[in-house]
């Protein structure tokens, strides 16, 4: 039977240090993901110029935004995990 | 475009539709609580509620939507994978966790936990229900359009299946059903996406794509002074023609079958090519290429006219890898098909006609955002707009952001956002794959962009048409049960129970909460049917915008910035939501919708967010320092 609260009641003494760690990632992303904008509104001619193999900047960079995306996801859960295990372990110390 | 009707198609539908309810029915058994029935008792494992986020948020937008505006309008459609993608990043590294500790049952819950105020509780219940609603109409259109070929059945009918299938599912279950729906339906999407996507690039890149195709044909003209007098193949009489700015449109007759022809003197000597026509005429008949619709004399188009492979001129390019595909699009010449309108002899005419592009203009953007050839300063707007609301909206969407609660950790919730980019970035890479597939296999009905996806599958078999649709309307019921889960949350929960603070038991929220379901699906099949003619992807662009400017500067600036107050939160959502409404009511496809000329629209904005995202923010930091202000003032 489902019954349980689902208010967080965890402590955490990482989180500010994972907030710090998000937004820094979020900011790199932010700029190359304006990047693609700005290149798309003031020089759009350029998306169409063949970078790799054959295949335009549209292609690659769009294609690039969305693989970074898992790429960045992997290295932030990565870091989260360490900070979660060494500041909550060493309280428990 | 009329569809014949399978048996296959209807079994398989059939029994997509009974697993969706029978498992609903299942989970619907073990939920008596309100934890239960709007978060799943937060006991949902991390990679099973990733793999729900994704059957969640790929809804009919982007198997549809995205896959359609691809198929019409090339690289403008993958625009929309790359911004909605995108979006997973602010909520993973901003949202996912800090809301997963603020929250309890809704995204309501989350925003009013440092302030208690019923300012919030009100402004947040109605955004949650506005963008809801806003979500919910794409979904349903996109249920419509699929009813038609896969059960020969009426938009209409479609909508009001999904609508009362949905209130079923939830009024009889929860979050717990939805999440296991959405798993199994987000896991075979990409499965048989996948599937989809290694036929097309088995096949490679044809000028004929097979042999049901209709072949195009071409017939020599003569004229005068700018006037058709003659034409080359007398099986064929010359009935009149009509110009439209630097075009002609010719009609003749063979056979007692008239058909419309489009005038092309760009080769050595002019020709009149093929057009696809829908006629309206005096005495109240609607005809397709001359005849009624049942006389199927309209079809699926969409072909390569030339393909060039590493300089030379060939006819097929075999079975190629991803790139390989991508690289030869590029180089090759597609023939769409651009669509006009116009009176004759007091008969309304739509023409579709060829309209051969090359691929190296398809594989960038400017094909429907004009931001290259023939750009203004609105339209590059909106383009930025678009892909600003997209980036933005994911981390406000409610039926989103209430997944954070139906895990028992913040770690799980970050694993689970993780799990949900990987699965959405693939199937969002696929969109490309699909979408062109249908350009150039005969995938496009040119009465609706919404059908892409499945009309590709049909080129490669009637089984894999039925699955695909099948998965396509579950995908719609899936993500329309999370969203009247969403929206009935805000009704009951946070308007009732919170704001209205009217004391019930858990048995009575749960009660009110299926009542509220009942409603909210209602309203969705009646926006559903008024709807219908417009794109999925687009007018789900639309709930993000909304989402974005009412939603998350409240969201952010609560988290991040420590001068918000409960009335700049309760302001910025309301600014927000309206100016993002009103942008919208005042755009020229609302102009469109109510019969109006879309040119005299008097905001030529299709997307509100790069105005009204601002406003909210800006709302929220004003009012909080003005009430801040005040309060210092009070307590000296």
């Amino acid at each position: 039977m489902i019954h349980k609260n689902t208010v967080s009641v965890e402590k955490d003494n990482s989180i500010k240090v994972k907030a710090k760690l998000g937004i820094i990632l979020f900011f790199v992303y932010l700029i190359i993901y304006a990047g693609f904008v700005f290149i798309g509104t003031v020089y759009p001619q350029v998306l169409g110029f063949k970078v790799i193999s054959g295949l335009n900047l549209a292609y690659v960079y769009g294609m690039g935004l969305i693989v970074l995306a898992g790429v960045m996801g992997l290295i932030y859960n990565f870091f989260c995990t360490r900070f979660e295990n060494k500041m909550n372990k060493e309280e428990e110390l | 475009m009329i569809y014949d009707v399978s048996i296959i198609a209807i079994l398989i539908f059939i029994f997509f539709v009974v697993a969706v309810i029978g498992l609903s029915f299942y989970f619907g058994k073990k939920t008596t609580s309100a934890s239960g029935y709007y978060a799943a008792g937060g006991q949902i494992n991390w990679a099973v509620n990733g793999i729900a986020f994704a059957g969640d948020y790929l809804s009919a937008a982007s198997f549809l939507g995205i896959c359609g505006m691809i198929a019409f309008f090339g690289y403008d459609g993958y625009l929309y994978s790359v911004g909605y993608l995108a979006g997973w990043v602010v909520a993973l590294f901003l949202v996912a966790e800090p809301l997963r500790r603020l929250g309890k049952y809704t995204f309501t819950d989350a925003l009013d936990a440092k302030f208690d105020s019923r300012g919030i509780k009100l402004a947040a219940s109605i955004s949650t229900l506005v963008v809801s609603v806003f979500y919910l109409i794409p979904q349903m259109v996109g249920a419509g359009a699929l009813v038609t070929p896969l059960l020969g059945l009426p938009h209409w009918v479609g909508v009001v299946m999904v609508g009362s299938v949905v209130i079923f599912i939830v009024a009889t279950a929860g979050m717990t059903s939805t999440t296991y729906v959405q798993f199994i339906k987000g896991g075979l999407l990409i499965i048989f996406s996948v599937l989809l996507t290694v036929f097309v690039l088995v096949k490679g890149i044809n000028t004929n794509p097979g042999e049901d195709y209709h072949k195009f044909i071409s017939i020599n003209a003569s004229i005068e002074n700018g006037k058709v007098t003659g034409i080359s193949d007398a099986s064929y009489k010359l009935l009149g023609q009509h110009n439209e700015k630097d075009q002609t449109f010719v009609k003749l007759e063979k056979e007692g079958i008239n058909s419309w022809w489009k005038l092309n003197t760009t080769g050595a000597a002019p020709v009149l090519e093929e057009a696809l026509s829908i006629v309206d005429t005096k005495d109240g008949k609607k005809l397709y290429n001359g005849a009624p619709k049942d006389a199927r004399k309209f079809f699926q188009v969409g072909h390569t006219k030339k393909i060039v492979v590493d300089g030379k001129e060939v006819e097929s390019t075999g079975p190629v890898g991803p790139f390989e595909f991508i690289r030869n699009i590029e180089s090759s010449v597609i023939v769409r098909f651009a669509k006009k309108s116009f009176t004759f002899n007091d008969e309304k005419v739509t023409v579709f006609y060829q309209n051969p592009t090359s691929g190296t203009d398809l594989m960038k953007p400017g094909m429907y955002y004009k931001i290259d050839k023939g750009a203004t300063f609105w339209s590059r707007l909106d383009f930025i707009s678009l892909m600003l609301a997209l980036f933005l909206g994911t981390s406000a969407l409610p039926h989103i952001l209430i997944r954070y609660y139906t895990v028992p950790s913040q770690r799980a919730a970050r694993k689970s956002t993780i799990v949900a980019i990987f699965a959405i970035g693939f199937f969002y890479i696929l969109t490309l794959y699909m979408g062109t597939g249908a350009m150039i296999n005969g995938g496009l009905d040119v009465e609706s962009s919404n059908m892409s996806a499945p009309l590709l599958a049909k080129t490669f078999g009637i089984t894999l048409f039925s699955i695909i649709s099948a998965l396509a309307f579950a995908t719609i019921l899936g993500t329309v049960s999370g969203l009247i889960v969403a929206a009935s949350g805000a009704v009951a929960h946070d308007l009732m129970d919170k704001y209205m603070k009217i004391q019930m038991t858990e048995s009575q929220k749960v009660r009110n909460g299926r009542i509220a379901a009942v409603v909210v699906g209602i309203v969705a099949i009646i926006l559903g049917i008024l709807f219908q003619s417009q794109n999925v992807s687009f007018l789900v662009g639309l709930a993000f915008a909304i989402a974005a400017s009412a939603n998350l500067p409240a969201i952010l600036m609560l988290l991040f910035w420590k001068k918000t107050t409960a009335k700049g939160i309760s302001w910025a959502i309301g600014v927000g939501m309206l100016s993002s409404l009103l942008i919208i009511l005042f755009s020229p496809t609302m102009y469109d919708i109510m019969g109006l000329p879309p040119d005299s629209a008097p905001i030529p904005l299709q997307n509100p967010g790069i105005i009204s995202i601002p406003l909210g923010f800006i709302t929220l930091v004003a009012v909080s320092l003005i009430t801040k202000n005040k309060r210092v003032q009070e307590s000296k």
